[in-house]
């Protein structure tokens, strides 16, 4: 038995099945994607004044490394463009330029992965400290000399644990002063650069690092951030099964395999098109 | 390459592709492809499900019923299993009692009722209907009863986690669903919410599997207007779920966060649980959980009834041998309906202290939502009138659906008026109206869908006076369980509360109380009335009636023309449509029905 | 299987001079989207002094962007009208699921709800 229309497009409709597919699925990822965006916009915009250290702002802006964001913007964009250029490839039935143009796709998917979690790490050891007399801090934690561990979450200080473990103070490299739009603060004279600050324990009212539970900034951040990471990590295993194991169909039926790769680079642009929005909201607004 | 050639070729190879090896075991029913095979596993998986979720509510019933007192039979066991604080002495506690209110809910609903309806009815029909060999997506359709079924098990496991099952109602309200175990990340909820991801995914991919085999492979000359309405019923069913769904799983994946994380998407600023201030950030919105809950589940509540809807309209046409009384119209309608209950939602949150204007927004699109539902029941009655009807088991059950949905849509009404729901929110009022939709509605729907397409699964006809005998019974127990809630929810008795509500509310009225007794045993009743079904159902399998023909209702729709049961691949030779799905009684044929695969 | 294969490789040689300009387009959009990406970043540092006027700058920009890849590597300029309506559909639904929701927990009694002040 077989079904139609498989790569063939069927004449009403003018599409083959797995095109019909891809978009519906799309349609959905637009809901979902779309779901977790108003869920940002909602919280922000009803978020208490006051409740973020150091702007006057409910919501912290400005925390996210914007030169890495960008970075990363450029790899996604890169590979968007290499595997349209793949598939386009293909058409002209030059099979070793597609190849190595999903080979670079791949590479990319995975280099901007390797940058999210350099950056997510980033995130684990800064603390927002606030003190019992109302200021508040935020910066790189070292406690009895030494860092928070790296993915460690059971390493991640709380003030009960501070207390538990007798621990006095801390110290903390502390951020650049912001303004009331997160852009960093040129003081004459001050310097701005992670001056270290030493806090007693009995000073301090809340202390929590840039994770989850601390705001809900960072709990939609790590949210859709870990959800999109997840899109890229599905479409590169995909787009990498292609460019090896199933480029075998190449041989047998090229029009099928023609269709595979356009069908995983629509799913690839969506996954840059998500991309494209998120970089301004949580970087840059 | 033109259409036809592909179907040729398609049907050319069915036959060797299927005599060269027989499939294993496994193959042939666990990881099969064929999509009535899976429509069989999804009817199986569900029909337990439900049996299970019965049960769950005859517990509760006994409780409501009989405060105080032992389980009768499972009272120890229960004990047993879930430990002396949640059912000391086999009674029911309140946490007991939370959890199976929860649980039945979100069985009933999700994997129970949908899985029938969409993935067995659907995934058996569909195809046969539209003249496809198959799904467009076969693997895929597999993939969507195993993560279904995974989602199934993640759900049962929770009842034994240490602390017990979800249980904050199937609408998993923050912040009352992340306090319930504070000490414990790993509580029943998380499993729900893990459930819920699974269950969720499952009809993704069906969805996307639904639609792209309805635009895709219909058969030639089977035009949109010629498709039978069950056929538009789960091609709307299958976009609700496909939009409807991704915002509650991001919201599901919001909640988890909360749970196991510790985040606050849903928690406010200074929560305070038995009296010490909860340490969490806050800053989160309950009100954005109910938002994302119920833009799924306004349009899922449409998703339990338009395929019931579906059957019901292809039992009718068959059964009082006349074309459906407005088949366009009811396309159309079904149309809105489903376009409407995307903008319905908030009218689940009318007591959350909306303003006016939003109430009042929600109030007209819910109102308007009634007119095309009202205009799908008037065909459906008008399409009885001067119809030689058959009385058999199918058909009692289709034509006892109409007025029970009838009053199920009709007493939501009251519910719609923000001024009314102020009142009748959360009473036992509200149950009743959707259980009139959902129980003797959809559940007679699909017991007709049984009794009418058995044949053609099995190749053998079910027992028509077993079938008469659970239609009476079914028909008497659900109006004697069900009524009285109207009554309960005026005097003013709670839902969701094992004393209805009287310690924390003391006007309830004691008459309404003292109808829980009859409404329990009325609920036994439903149970035994069951008994014949049951029976009938197994023992028809192996010795039921044999068919004489493919086509033993007399029945103009495609599923019919397959060879019964139908082979993978489902027809001997290509179909084609020639003419529109209901030609009954066409006068001047030679005989009072007309398939759609005959040709002109 | 294999005579239609044949076909279908055949039939790639009739859309060589196409796809050769379409790659030159995907080129040009591939620029025009790091071109975006910069100005987007630039515009951060510009102080609007309305938080309005910036979210709409980058929403803008962000828009364009978008409707670029979508037009061009998602080849959205020549589809189907059956994927059109599929888009119209969700883009409908995504709008009122935001603006619904945002309206429905804004429009209460006195808009006093959750616009508390923190305190620590
Ligand atoms: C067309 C007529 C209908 C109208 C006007 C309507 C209206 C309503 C309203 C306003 C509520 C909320 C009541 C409250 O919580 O205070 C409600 C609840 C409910 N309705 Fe309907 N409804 C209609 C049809 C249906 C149908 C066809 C179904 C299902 C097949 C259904 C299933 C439900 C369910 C499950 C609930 C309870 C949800 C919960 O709180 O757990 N309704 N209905
Ligand atoms: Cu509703």
């Amino acid at each position: 038995m077989e079904i139609p229309y498989t790569y063939k497009a069927r004449p009403d409709t003018g599409l083959y099945n797995a095109k019909v597919g891809i978009w519906l699925f799309l349609a959905s990822e637009i809901m979902l994607f779309g779901a977790l965006f108003s869920a940002y916009i909602l919280l922000r915009v009803s978020a208490p004044d006051g409740f973020w250290p150091d702007v006057a702002l409910a919501w912290p802006r400005g925390l996210l490394n914007i030169p890495i964001g960008t970075f990363n913007t450029a790899v996604l964009i890169t590979s968007s463009v290499t595997v349209v250029l793949a598939w386009a490839a293909l058409k002209m039935n030059n099979f070793a330029r597609f190849r190595w143009l999903m080979v670079v796709t791949v590479i990319c998917a995975f280099a901007f992965l390797g940058i999210k979690s350099f950056e997510y790490n980033d995130k684990f050891s800064h603390y927002v400290v606030r003190l019992k007399d109302g200021k508040a801090v935020t910066g790189h934690l070292e406690v009895n000399g030494k860092h928070p561990g790296f993915w460690n979450f059971a390493d991640q200080w709380s003030l009960g644990r501070l207390e538990a473990e007798k621990v006095e103070h801390i110290e903390i490299a502390v951020d650049p002063a912001r303004d009331i739009h997160g852009h960093v603060k040129h003081v004459e004279g001050a310097s701005h650069d992670h001056a270290k600050q030493k806090i007693a324990t009995a000073d301090i009212a809340f202390l929590g690092s840039y994770t989850p539970a601390t705001h809900p900034f960072f709990a939609v951040y790590f949210l859709i951030t870990a959800l999109h990471g997840l899109h890229v990590l599905g479409g590169a295993l995909v787009l990498a099964y292609f460019a090896f194991p199933g480029a075998k169909m190449w041989k047998t039926n090229p029009e099928q395999f023609t269709n595979r790769i356009e069908v995983g680079g629509l799913f690839w642009h969506f996954v840059d098109l998500v991309w494209i929005f998120l970089f301004p909201v949580v970087y840059l607004l | 390459m033109q259409a036809t050639d592909t179907h040729a070729h398609a049907h050319g190879q069915k036959g060797h592709s299927h005599d060269h090896h027989e499939p294993g075991f496994f193959s042939k029913y666990i990881f099969s492809t064929d999509h009535k095979v899976i429509g069989v596993q999804y009817g199986v998986a569900s029909l337990i499900f439900l049996f299970f979720g019965f049960l769950l509510v005859l517990a509760m019933r006994f409780q409501l019923a009989n405060p105080g007192k032992p389980i009768p039979v499972v009272g120890a066991l229960l004990e047993k299993l879930l430990g002396s604080d949640m059912a000391p002495g086999g009674n029911l506690s309140g946490d007991l009692y939370n959890s199976f209110g929860a649980m039945h809910g979100t069985i009933m609903v999700f994997l129970a009722i949908v899985p029938i309806l969409f993935g067995a009815f659907g995934n058996y029909v569909t195809p046969l209907q539209i003249g496809a060999p198959d799904m467009a997506f076969p693997r895929l359709n597999m993939a969507s009863f195993h993560v279904y079924f995974i989602g199934g098990v993640v759900m049962f496991a929770s009842f034994f986690t240490p602390g017990g099952t979800a249980r904050s109602g199937w609408t998993s309200y923050s912040p009352l669903a992340s306090v319930t175990d504070l000490a414990n990340r790993f509580d029943g909820q998380t499993y729900w919410l893990i459930g819920m991801v699974f269950l969720i995914t499952s009809s993704l991919l069906g969805s996307v599997n639904f639609i792209a085999t309805i635009i895709q492979l219909r058969c030639r000359g089977m035009s949109w207007m010629r498709m039978p309405f069950f056929v538009w019923a789960q091609f709307v069913t299958a976009f609700l779920l496909l939009l409807a769904f991704p915002p509650l799983e991001a919201a599901g994946l919001m909640q988890l966060m909360d749970n196991l994380f510790g985040s606050s998407f849903f928690l406010p600023q200074g929560l305070v649980v038995n009296g010490t201030a909860l340490a969490v950030s806050g800053g989160g919105s309950p009100l954005l959980w109910q938002h994302l809950f119920w833009f799924l589940g306004h349009p899922e509540v449409y998703v339990l009834i338009l395929p019931a809807i579906g059957i019901v309209s292809e039992v009718i046409a068959n059964n009082t041998r006349k074309p459906l009384w407005g088949y366009k119209s009811m396309v159309y309608s079904t149309m809105s309906v489903g376009f409407l209950s995307f903008i319905v939602w908030a009218h689940h949150m009318y007591l959350t202290g909306m303003g006016t204007k939003i109430a009042t927004f929600f109030q007209t699109t819910t109102m308007m939502i009634s007119i095309p539902s009202v205009i799908i029941l008037t065909a459906l009655f008008i399409s009885l009138w001067g119809g030689s009807i058959r009385f058999n088991a199918a058909s009692l059950f289709a034509l006892s659906f109409l007025p029970m949905f009838g009053i199920g849509g009709l007493t939501g009404l009251p519910l719609g008026f923000n001024a009314s729901d102020i009142y009748l929110h959360d009473s036992y009022y509200v149950i009743g109206h959707f259980h009139y939709v959902v129980a003797p509605g959809t559940m007679f729907a699909v017991f007709a869908g049984i009794y009418y397409w058995f044949p053609k699964i099995t190749g053998r006809m079910m027992n028509e006076t077993l079938g008469k005998l659970h239609w009476a019974g079914s028909l008497f127990f659900m109006n004697c369980v069900f009524a009285p809630m109207f009554i309960q929810g005026f005097k003013g008795m709670s839902r969701r509360m094992y004393d209805g509500g009287t310690t924390y509310f003391e006007g309830v009225d004691p008459t309404a109380l003292s109808l829980n007794k009859m409404i329990t045993m009325c609920a036994v009743g439903l149970g035994v009335a069951q008994l014949p079904f049951i029976i009938n159902f197994f023992s028809s399998i192996f010795v039921g009636k044999k068919v004489s023909s493919d086509n033993p209702w007399d029945a103009t729709t495609l599923e019919w023309a397959t060879p019964t049961p139908p082979p993978h691949g489902n027809f001997a030779s290509e179909p084609v449509a020639y003419r529109g799905p209901y030609e009954y009684s066409v006068p001047g044929a030679k005989s009072d029905f007309t398939p759609q695969s005959e040709k002109p | 299987m294999s005579e239609q294969s044949h076909n279908a490789a055949a039939s790639h040689d009739d859309h060589d001079h196409d796809i050769a300009s379409h790659i030159k387009t995907y080129l040009i959009i591939f620029g025009a989207l790091l071109l975006g990406t910069v100005i987007t970043v630039l515009m951060y540092y510009v102080d609007f002094s309305s938080m309005a006027v910036t979210v709409g700058v980058a929403l803008f920009i962000a828009s364009i962007k978008a409707f670029l890849v979508a037009a061009y590597f998602m080849h959205l300029m020549s589809e189907k009208k059956l994927v059109y309506s599929l888009l119209v559909i969700s883009a409908i639904f995504f709008t009122g699921l935001m603006g619904l929701t945002l309206w429905g927990t804004h429009d209460t009694p006195k808009n006093t709800l959750m616009k508390t002040v923190y305190v620590p």
